[in-house]
């Protein structure tokens, strides 16, 4: 399949149109609010409160015996939330450490949800088939409603954050201070700690308990990497969320029978990784070139140092010396010699060497104006 | 919170008092951090909190401000209580306790002063741009007002902090340790800043380490360890008595005037 054909099957096939457009929203709203649980140092959060909605699906399903997504989604909102506050309830009511209580409250609800999840399997009601689902997640089982509950989901998390951006924003940098200044901030976290739950409980259909911090973190992982401002950070996270949803859905319907979930997590990844490498001012290719471009710098200013240190006893500094001279000095070559010369900084004349005014200028002030740019 | 009898009874008239701690106890676990600590500080004054560490130096600012919950006492700021009087109070915290890699802006930290006064919802216009850039030539970090707060040394990001606190146009200014890891330039600029605070009739409370510079720097002084062992001024009560009682050890510090 060509990807015009693929294009056009999306706009007309309904199974298509909607997992792509439900994969897409639930990376933008996913990507936004990662973006405040990673500035949060809460990575671990999304993947607590994840697991931590499953027992909430199994006991939905236990009392009402139905396997409709919208009940099932809201036990999970409901056991996701009561694992939320029980972990901020261990963090400040104890001396854990919030990475253990994170641990330990995701482990307890997996666990028990796992147990709820194979009693289930026991029970003869022929309705049981297929709880399981919500552990990898299952796009294919996305339809029209589920598309629009995730649109009026995210519309409002977007009204919300707009209308609370500068509360937010505060609060992510410094909390004690946001107090001082009388906001409530205890009403802003749990503003937005609500609509991270609400946000990963809308993507254990599509991409279940097990993987879906990851639809949190990565794209505000990659997004922080390409800039320094808070809202191009958000923006930038939501759109590398939706195109992890697009072409994850892509990629797996276009190759028979792989699973989107996991798929549409590692676009993501891809993103991550892309974004670690090649962003200009944090990634690793542009840092290493700037350290490689720095070290030569400095080789160059050193020889050029060097040669100051022998112009200078000679009344007129460009008179000519030796090359052999500099074959003492470590850091020569003659390729830093060649550029030096390209920089005017030095003449050469045969065998010899001699220093121009601007050389000699360069060198006598090398670094001495870097304490007062600095501070 | 029991009614004491007090030997002074403050007048209603007098508003020379700026902030005043009545009977305060703040305990993280079972031990008291601060033990019934009480405090008037007059106002107008540059005043520096000192004792060792574990002291309940921090505490003690953080309770003042609403930050930590006292198990008792009370707080009055002008004779009224804390949260009426919010607005005449700014807070410089200590500079560890943000993470400078958050994706912000110098001028934008210091914009955040000003939220305390637009209140919920609405967001800074050119007034509060306006304010904030006089905050930032005040610090001398004009010329560094886009950088990115990663960027700024440290020194660099505690004038910021200074900067917020300053946009805020508090009476009383509560600052934790301002001085720590900076260098001469920024002490010296800082200090100035704190003696034109103290000049424009403001209250200035300094968390403090370096005893040395007591006498130079501030004009009051309140010695802590989780108890209050003496406040008032630094000519009367900085002496080698005091320090040693604060920190246990026989204290010999040369003042010099």
């Amino acid at each position: 399949m060509d990807i015009l054909e693929y294009i056009e099957l999306v706009f007309t096939d309904y199974t298509l149109r909607t997992i792509t457009l439900g994969t897409a929203i639930l990376g933008a709203v996913t990507g936004m609010l990662g973006s405040f649980a990673v500035l949060r140092k809460q990575s671990l959060l999304g993947d607590a409160i994840s697991h931590a909605a499953l027992p909430g699906i199994a006991i939905a399903f236990l009392i009402t015996g139905a396997k409709d997504s919208n009940t099932l989604l809201l036990g999970a909102l409901v056991s996701g939330l009561i694992g939320t506050f029980w972990i901020r309830g261990i963090v400040t009511k104890t001396h854990l450490k919030s990475d253990t209580a994170l641990g330990l409250i995701l482990s307890l609800f997996f666990g028990f949800g796992m147990l709820l999840l194979t009693f289930i399997q026991k029970q003869p009601n022929a309705n049981q088939a297929g709880l399981d689902k919500y552990l990898f997640g299952q796009a294919a089982t996305l339809v029209e409603s589920d598309v629009w509950m995730m649109a009026i989901v995210t519309g409002i998390c977007l009204i919300v954050m707009l209308t609370f951006w500068k509360e937010f924003k505060i609060l992510l940098f410094d909390a004690d201070y946001t107090k001082t200044l009388g906001f409530n901030t205890k009403t802003i976290d749990i503003l937005i700690t609500s609509f991270i739950v609400l946000a990963i409980v809308l993507g254990l259909q599509t991409v279940g308990v097990v993987l879906m911090s990851a639809m949190l973190l990565a794209p505000a992982a990659a997004a922080r990497q390409w800039t320094n401002s808070l809202s191009v950070m958000v923006f930038l996270a939501a759109i590398f969320g939706a195109f992890s949803g697009v072409f994850g859905t892509a990629i797996s319907a276009s190759q028979n029978n792989l699973s989107t979930g996991p798929v549409i997590v590692l676009v993501a990844g891809v993103f991550v990784v892309i974004s670690f490498i090649f962003s200009p001012s944090r990634g690793l290719l542009f840092k290493q070139i700037r350290f490689i471009k720095n070290r030569r710098d400095l080789e160059l200013h050193k020889t050029l140092a060097f040669m100051h240190h022998i112009a200078e006893t000679h009344e007129d500094i460009s008179h000519p010396h030796a090359i052999k001279l500099l074959n003492n000095f470590q850091g020569y070559t003659r390729s830093t010699l060649q550029k030096l010369v390209e920089k005017d900084y030095v003449e050469l004349k045969g065998n010899m060497w001699n220093l121009t005014k601007i050389g000699f200028d360069t060198a006598a002030n090398l670094y001495t104006k870097q304490s007062t740019e600095d501070e | 919170m029991e009614e004491q009898t007090r030997n002074i009874e403050i007048p209603a008239s007098a508003g020379s008092i700026a902030v005043k701690v009545d009977d305060l106890t703040v305990a993280y676990n079972y031990k008291p951090v601060l033990w019934d600590i009480d405090l008037e500080i007059p106002e107008g004054v540059l005043m520096a909190i000192v004792g060792p560490n574990g002291a309940g130096k921090s505490t003690l600012i953080k309770s003042i401000l609403g930050i930590l919950k006292p198990i008792a006492g009370s707080i009055s700021i002008y004779g009224k209580s804390y949260e009426k009087q919010r607005q005449l109070v700014a807070y410089v915290p200590q500079k560890g306790s943000v993470d400078w890699d958050f994706p912000t802006t110098a001028l934008d930290v210091v914009k955040m002063g000003t939220y305390g006064s637009l209140g919920w919802i609405k967001r800074p216009g050119q007034k509060e741009k306006k304010a904030a850039l006089e905050a930032l030539e005040k610090v001398g970090m004009l010329p560094f007002k886009n950088r990115q707060i990663s960027q700024l040394s440290g020194g660099q990001q505690q004038r910021i902090f200074l900067a917020r606190a300053l946009v805020q146009n508090a009476s009383i200014y509560f600052m934790d340790e301002p001085f720590q890891g900076v260098d001469a330039t920024t002490e010296i600029a800082i200090i100035n800043i704190l003696k034109e605070l103290r000049k424009a009739g403001k209250t200035v409370i300094v968390v403090h380490h370096d005893l040395q510079t007591v006498p130079e720097y501030f004009d009051w002084v309140t010695f802590l360890n989780v108890k209050k062992i003496a406040t008032g001024p630094v000519k009367d009560i900085f002496n080698d008595d005091n320090l040693t009682k604060t920190y246990g050890i026989n204290y010999k510090v040369s003042i010099q005037e």
